[in-house]
């Protein structure tokens, strides 16, 4: 296959799942934004909720480049409508839909008429559209296009390169993003520590896992109160928990198993190194280290990882 | 004012408005549906193309502002003999053209025994002194081409424009038809309209077939300027129907004088590269070195003999509007035969005595850039302001090389469905014709039309719209 088709269905995908990880993002912020954050002594410090998104993102910068003011309004709108801003829900969508144009010929019909229907729904929604019921609405909306064009790949694609490559694109950016999502908690600090383990502390971990579609997952699996321990355990270690790092860290492992070869073997190679140290990890190992600087970790590792299947399989450099 | 002629020849009713015989059948059944019937499938057919993205990219506005093509959902029908003419026509006439390319690359002899003024050939701009005394595989330089006919007078088919360079529009050729049997399979029971839906084969087996010499099993791409490009969708239509890699510039990369494309499985060997890149676009080596869509060395293993272009380098030479004229005497030059087709007669504009005529009776005439496409640049004489005649004088008293007149021909309507019901719009045919070892071309092509009411314009670029084409098995 060629190379420019298997780094656009790559970002094809990507750009979809980051659609669908964004609405998450925002979910959790609006849902911990309900909470009553605003009772707490004066002088003490506390990440307000709307900043969450920007900071774990990494667009604070770009962010304040075009506001002035920190405000749900303008936040929602940076992250959901801007077309400047190429993270948004908005240019995810319409780079989704890009790429599907320019691969025609690679993905099926139906996955590309699913693309361009969304994009045609995207284009024609107004801040106002969005905001005029629940927002929670328009979140669900982009969580569903994406169950839908995720289902229409599975269930159409001929089982190539493409696919794998669409696969890795997938589950590289969801677990970049749980990751990030899980930082959240670590950017949110309690109003003081009496809170810890208070109501506050509870609804914020309760509505993490909810914009992870974890929440049920918990409850079946624990059967008690959530603590931050079992919380990373399900969200990083276990392999059941679709969303899951270990999860995500299973599949790409697996397909890169299948792409590499004797000449393209580091990416494989690198794949192994992260998955085992998700396969055999444990929680406690996690803490000691402390939960952000081990999602930190992670995350450069998956970039270097991103690195070299660019290298190897997408972007080659031979002359 | 010159009187315009107001009788037109209809495809459906010929001179006389009696419904003629080919379309009995289609008027019969269409007659009987329910009248809001055909406005609903009209709609049903705008959300069809929308959905699948159907759309062409229009140059001047936005970057990547997608528009639909119109699609009228009138069949042109042709009957079973007049497609028998055009087809020996047009074989005739594409063979001769490719003898001709030939010639003038090799031996020049046309020129030798002064049939053409060789400066005509060898100071024309889109001659390519490159391509001098290059061999192509089968001497076959003009793989695709879409040569561009109508009707006119009391139904006389004449030849408008010969395109060998990158004809586009067979894409719209195929999804009409698709469209046509997904909206009314029954009006397809009642005729036995000739199918279409093979050419892509066709298209691949020419293609293979004049891969360089000793590939036994050659890889086929086709090489396309990228997706904001008007013709993207057609490029990768194609592509898919081919089952061929859809490549860019970037995607290719020469080595010892052998092109590879890049892949996931490390570099493979290109052996002919379908391209859909304008001859100055392709090698920044060779021709513009400005180009970013081409790529660097693509020349030198053309020259080798290592690939194959489709088309060649250099047709334009061919098909420009001043070597137009002098078809008919190629047809009897290189194949001692009559010409079946009818050119339109032509006044050179760089010709004193021609020039004089044109300026005398520019009302009258269509004026045209020697080097121009797409209906741009265009003067429709009898549509014409007197303002924009004064403006096309001082143009051609300027640069009279630069352009050619003809008469205004009276382009034969067929009935499309209009505002008003079903009404007569002008309209035009461009079949695409194959040569590979041999001539080839599917029953039909693309029917062009133009929509607004007396025009003339079927560009899809100036509101023009398309219609799917039947040529009638018998």
């Amino acid at each position: 296959m060629l190379s420019r088709t298997a780094n656009d269905l790559y970002w094809m995908s990507r750009h979809m799942e980051r659609a669908e990880n964004t609405a998450r993002m925002l979910d959790v912020t609006y849902r911990m934004s309900l909470l009553p954050y605003r009772v707490m002594a004066p002088g003490e410090k506390w990440a307000e909720p709307w900043a969450l998104p920007l900071i774990t993102t990494g667009h604070a910068t770009s962010y304040y480049q075009r506001y002035t003011e920190l405000s749900p309004e303008n936040v929602l709108h940076f992250m959901v409508l801007d077309a400047s801003n190429s993270s948004s829900i908005y240019s995810s969508l319409q780079t989704a839909r890009e790429t599907a144009r320019a691969q025609r010929g690679a993905v099926t019909i139906e996955m590309w008429e699913s693309l361009n229907e969304t994009w045609l729904q995207m284009r024609a929604k107004s801040f106002a559209d969005i905001t005029a019921r629940s927002i929670s609405e328009f979140f669900d909306w982009v969580k569903d296009r994406s169950h839908l064009f995720r289902g229409i790949t599975f269930g159409t694609m001929i089982r190539d390169e493409g696919y794998h490559f669409i696969r890795i694109g997938t589950f590289l950016e969801r677990a970049d993003n749980t990751a990030r999502i899980l930082d959240v908690k670590y950017h949110t600090l309690l109003p003081s520590v009496h809170d810890v383990g208070g109501a506050v502390d509870y609804y914020q971990w309760s509505a993490l896992l909810r914009s992870l579609s974890a929440f049920s997952s918990y409850r079946q699996i624990y059967r008690d109160v959530i603590t931050p321990l079992r919380v990373a355990e399900l969200l990083i270690l276990r392999d059941d928990v679709p969303r899951s790092l270990h999860a995500c860290m299973n599949a790409i492992y697996e397909i890169l198993q299948v792409l590499c070869d004797r000449e393209r073997l580091e990416p494989e190679r690198l794949a192994g190194e992260i998955h085992a140290q998700l396969h055999y990890g444990k929680t406690e190992r996690i803490f000691k280290i402390g939960l952000h600087e081990y999602l930190m970790q992670f995350l450069d590792q998956t970039g270097a990882l991103n690195v070299e299947i660019n290298k190897h399989f997408l972007v080659p450099t031979y002359q | 004012m010159t009187a315009t002629p107001k009788v037109f020849f209809d495809e459906m009713r010929g001179l006389t408005g009696e419904v003629q015989p080919h379309y009995q059948p289609y008027v019969e059944w269409v007659e009987k549906l329910p009248p809001e019937h055909l406005a609903q499938k009209r709609q049903e057919a705008d959300v069809l193309f929308q959905r699948v993205g159907i759309t062409f990219a229009v140059y001047g506005e936005e970057a990547g502002a997608e528009r639909l093509i119109p699609f009228d959902i009138i069949p042109r029908i042709i009957p079973a003999a007049d497609w028998r003419t055009l087809e020996r026509g047009l074989a005739q006439r594409v063979k001769a053209l490719n003898l001709f390319l030939r010639d003038i690359y090799n031996e020049q002899s046309i020129l030798k025994d002064g049939i053409i003024p060789a400066r005509k050939v060898l100071e024309n701009a889109q001659y390519r002194s490159v391509m001098q005394g290059m061999r192509v595989p089968g001497g076959t330089y003009a793989h695709i081409a879409g040569v561009d006919i109508v009707r006119a007078g009391e139904g006389e088919f004449y030849v408008l424009e010969d395109n060998l360079r990158v004809p586009s529009g067979v894409s719209y050729m195929l999804e009409n038809r698709k469209m046509m049997m997904r909206l009314f399979p029954e009006a397809f029971a009642r005729n036995e309209v000739a199918p279409i839906d093979h050419y892509p084969d066709l298209l691949l087996d020419t293609l293979r077939q004049v891969a360089p010499e000793g590939v036994s099993d050659p890889t086929v791409v086709l090489l396309t300027p990228g997706s904001y490009n008007s013709a993207y969708f057609e490029h990768t239509f194609l592509a898919q129907q081919m089952g061929i890699e859809l490549v860019e510039g970037q995607d290719l990369v020469v080595r010892d004088q052998t092109v590879y494309m890049r892949t996931t499985r490390g570099p493979k060997r290109v052996d002919v590269i379908y391209r859909r890149i304008d001859d100055d676009f392709l090698d920044p080596q060779v021709f513009r070195p400005d180009s970013l869509l081409g790529v660097p060395g693509l020349f030198s293993a053309y020259r080798a003999g290592r690939v194959t272009l489709a088309n060649a380098i250099g047709t334009g030479v061919a098909d420009d509007k001043s070597m137009y004229p002098h078809v008919p005497e190629l047809i009897e030059y290189y194949l001692g035969e009559k010409p079946i087709l009818n050119n339109v007669p032509t006044w050179q504009l760089r010709e004193k005595a021609d020039r004089h005529y044109a300026l005398e009776h520019l009302q009258e005439l269509v004026v045209k850039e020697v080097h121009g496409s797409g209906g741009y640049g265009m003067l429709v004489g009898p549509a014409s302001t007197m303002a924009q005649r004064a403006e096309f004088r001082e143009r051609i008293l300027a640069h009279p090389e630069k352009y050619i007149a003809q008469p205004t021909l009276t382009l034969s309507t067929c009935p499309t469905f209009a505002e008003e019901g079903m009404a007569p719009r002008h309209i035009d045919l461009r079949p695409f014709v194959l040569s590979g070892k041999e001539v080839r071309m599917v029953p039909g092509g693309l029917t062009r039309v133009a929509l607004k009411e007396g025009s003339l314009v079927v560009n899809s670029s100036q509101g023009g719209g398309t219609k799917d084409t039947w040529v009638l098995e018998r």
